[in-house]
C-alpha cells in the first residue's frame, strides 16, 4: 500500500487565481471537458472556475441553505442534499470525476461514500483534515486532550468532524476497497505546500488530496 | 399608499387570438381571449421577459392594485414588484388568466360559440399542455422570441415544467416552485370529493346553474374547504388554529366551536364569491391530467432529455400536497437527463401554501437564482 503512494506523484501547487489553493490542486487534476459531481460543494467555488476554465459541466451537493444560495449566485448546478443519503440515484459511471473536499470526516459513512463516489464516477477527488499531524498527536499524546487545530478546531462535543483519519488510514481504507491513488499532494493548514511536507506526510501534513481511481483487476 | 416593492396600479389587457385552436381532448375553440396583465418594462431586445403561470385558482391579477381603494394586491404580490424575487425592474413580467378560467380569459363564463350565450358546461375541458400552446400563442403575439423564464408555484410550476418539455426552444429558465411530475393518486382522490362536492350540489343544475339563475356554492365551497386542509400542514394548522373551544366549553351543536372549523367556512365562503364552479372542475382536471412523462412512454428521464432550459425547482418541508419528494422525482430525471438544474427545499412555517408568501430563505435562493437569469438576459 506504502509503495502504491510512493509512486504517486506529488502535487505543486498553483497559486494566484483567486481559488483556494487546495480547489486550485483539485482544478489541476480534473481535465477539461468532463462531468463532475462536486460532494459537499460549499459555496461553489470550485465547480464555478471548472466551468469557466476549463469547460467543466456539473453539480454541486450541498446540505446548507446559504452555501446552495451562493452557488445559485455563481450560477452553479446545486442539488440541496445531505450526503448521508448516498448517491444512490445516481447511474454508474455517469461522471468523470466525484469530488468531496473536506466532507469525509462528517459523513456517517465514510467507506460507503467513498465506494459509492467510485463508482457514480470513473474517479475520485478526495481531500480531508489528516489527524496524523504532529500537533494532534502532540495535543493527546502529552496534553491528554482531544486535539483543537486550525483545521479541527471545534470541540469533542460539539464538532462534526465524526470519522477523522490519519493519511495512512485513508490510505489503508482505499487498499482494502481496491482504489488505486494516483496522485496524492499534502498541504499545511492553509493550504500551502511547503518542501518539509514531503518528507514524513502522515505527520506534517494538515491536509491530505488524493485522486483515485477503482483499482484494474488483472 | 400601497407599500414600497409594489407594482402599484395594474390594467388588465385583454387579447383575442381568432381561428380554431385545436385541444387534447379532440375539441377546438373557435378562437380565444386571454387576459393578461403586464409589470416592467421590456428591454429594447424583447429578451427580459418572463411568463407567470397560476396555480388552481389564481388569476391574472399576480401583483398590484386594480384601484386605490383595492385592499388585496394580487396573489403573488411575495414575490413580484421592484426589487423582489421576480424583479420588475429588470424583468417584463407577463401574466395571465388561464383558459378555461372564470377571471376574463375563454371559459365557461363567456360567451360560447354563437357569441351570445355563455359556454357552461359545454366549455372543453382543457390540458396544462393546452395551456402551454395557448401562452405560446400569447407570446407570439407579444413578440417575445423566448422567454427569460417561465415560473409558476404549484399547478403554475407543472406548467413551467411542460413549456420547458414542449417547447424548449422557447424557454432561457423553468422555475417551478411547489411542484410534481404528476398527481398522486391521493392528490387525485382529493380532487375527485372536490368535484363531487360540486357536481352533486343540487344548484348544480348538470352545470347549467348560470342558466338557471343559482350557483352550487355549497358545494363549490366545500370544494375549496378540502383544498384549504390540502394547503396547510398538520403543523402550521395547529400553530394557527389550535383546537381549543372557541367559547371555552363543548356547546354540543354543529355551530363552529374550534378556531379552524370558522377559518374553513370563511374560506369558503370567500371564495364563491369570486370563482366559478365549472373552472373550478376543469382546473383540477387539469391537474389530474398532467403527466409529461406520458408522452415519453411514462419515462420522465425521456421527456426531460428535451429541456434546453435551466431548471430550477424548489419545495417546502413541511408541504404535503406537493411535498420535497416530489419535486426531487423532477430532480432525480433532471440529473439523468443531464439538464442543468438546481433544487432546495425551503424549511418553512405553512405547507402548500408557502410558495405564496415570502419566507426569507425561499426569496432570498429565489431572488439569487433570477438575479443570474436578469443578468444574461440584460
Amino acid at each position: 500500500m506504502n509503495q502504491t503512494v510512493s509512486t504517486a506523484p506529488t502535487a505543486t501547487l498553483p497559486t494566484g487565481n483567486g481559488l483556494r489553493s487546495d480547489l486550485a490542486v483539485i482544478a489541476e487534476w480534473i481535465a477539461p471537458g468532463t462531468r463532475v459531481l462536486d460532494l459537499g460543494c460549499g459555496d461553489g467555488a470550485l465547480l464555478a472556475h471548472l466551468a469557466a476554465a476549463r469547460d467543466v459541466r456539473g453539480y454541486g451537493l450541498e446540505l446548507d441553505l446559504d452555501n446552495i444560495a451562493a452557488c445559485v449566485d455563481r450560477g452553479v448546478n446545486v442539488i440541496q442534499r445531505d450526503l448521508d443519503e448516498g448517491l444512490a440515484d445516481f447511474d454508474e459511471g455517469s461522471f468523470d470525476y466525484v469530488v468531496m473536499s473536506q466532507a469525509l470526516q462528517v459523513v456517517h459513512a465514510p467507506d460507503r461514500l467513498l465506494r459509492e463516489m467510485l463508482r457514480v464516477g470513473r474517479a475520485g477527488i478526495v481531500t480531508f483534515p489528516n489527524f496524523g499531524h504532529w500537533s494532534t498527536r502532540a495535543q493527546l499524546a502529552l496534553g491528554g486532550r482531544m486535539p483543537r487545530t486550525r483545521t479541527l478546531p471545534s470541540c469533542w462535543y460539539n464538532t462534526q468532524n465524526i470519522h477523522l483519519c490519519t493519511l495512512r488510514d485513508f490510505e489503508a481504507l482505499c487498499a482494502e476497497q481496491q482504489l488505486e491513488i494516483l496522485r496524492r499532494a499534502v498541504t499545511d493548514a492553509a493550504h500551502r505546500s511547503r518542501p518539509g511536507l514531503r518528507l514524513w506526510p502522515n505527520l506534517r501534513a494538515e491536509i491530505g488530496m488524493y485522486l483515485l481511481r477503482r483499482a484494474r483487476r488483472s | 399608499m400601497h407599500e414600497r416593492g409594489s407594482v402599484g396600479l395594474v390594467r388588465p389587457e385583454d387579447i383575442d387570438f381568432p381561428g380554431a385552436f385545436a385541444l387534447d381532448c379532440g375539441r377546438s375553440l373557435p378562437g380565444f381571449r386571454l387576459r393578461i396583465e403586464r409589470y416592467g418594462q421590456l428591454n429594447a431586445q424583447r429578451s427580459n421577459a418572463v411568463l407567470i403561470c397560476h396555480a388552481l385558482s389564481g388569476d391574472h391579477h399576480a401583483a398590484g392594485y386594480h384601484s386605490e381603494s383595492d385592499r388585496k394586491p394580487g396573489w403573488w404580490e411575495a414575490c413580484i414588484g421592484p426589487g423582489k424575487p421576480i424583479d420588475t425592474d429588470r424583468f417584463h413580467v407577463v401574466s395571465l388568466n388561464n383558459l378555461g378560467g372564470c377571471s376574463g380569459s375563454s371559459g365557461p363564463c363567456t360567451p360560447g360559440p354563437d357569441g351570445q350565450t355563455a359556454w357552461g358546461p359545454d366549455f372543453p375541458i382543457v390540458t396544462v399542455r393546452d395551456w402551454v400552446r395557448s401562452q405560446d400563442r400569447l407570446r407570439e403575439h407579444l413578440g417575445i422570441e423566448r422567454w427569460a423564464a417561465v415560473i409558476g408555484g404549484s399547478l403554475g410550476g407543472m406548467q413551467a415544467l411542460q413549456w420547458a418539455i414542449d417547447l424548449p426552444e422557447r424557454v432561457a429558465h423553468a422555475v417551478a416552485i411547489a411542484a410534481a411530475p404528476r398527481l398522486s393518486t391521493q392528490n387525485i382522490a382529493f380532487n375527485e370529493v372536490a368535484r363531487q362536492a360540486i357536481l352533486t350540489d343540487p344548484d348544480y343544475c348538470e352545470g347549467h346553474y348560470a342558466r338557471e339563475g343559482k350557483r352550487p356554492a355549497r358545494g363549490l365551497a366545500l370544494a375549496r374547504m378540502l383544498g384549504h386542509i390540502t394547503y396547510l400542514s398538520d403543523a402550521a394548522m395547529a400553530d394557527k388554529f389550535g383546537r381549543e373551544l372557541i367559547s371555552g366549553a363543548p356547546g354540543y351543536s354543529f355551530e363552529p366551536e374550534f378556531q379552524v372549523e370558522s377559518y374553513l367556512r370563511y374560506q369558503g365562503s370567500q371564495f364563491i364569491d369570486k370563482f366559478d364552479a365549472l373552472t373550478y372542475l376543469r382546473m383540477t382536471k387539469a391537474l389530474d391530467y398532467f403527466d409529461p412523462a406520458r408522452d415519453y412512454g411514462g419515462n420522465l428521464v425521456d421527456a426531460l432529455k428535451r429541456v434546453e432550459a435551466r431548471l430550477l425547482l424548489l419545495a417546502f418541508s413541511r408541504d404535503w400536497r406537493f411535498s420535497p419528494a416530489r419535486s426531487e422525482e423532477i430532480v432525480r430525471a433532471a440529473l439523468r437527463a443531464g439538464r442543468d438544474v438546481s433544487y432546495a427545499c425551503i424549511d418553512s412555517p405553512l405547507g402548500h401554501d408557502d410558495f405564496l408568501v415570502p419566507v426569507p430563505e425561499y426569496t432570498r435562493i429565489f431572488g439569487a437564482y433570477m438575479l443570474r437569469v436578469a443578468e444574461e438576459c440584460a
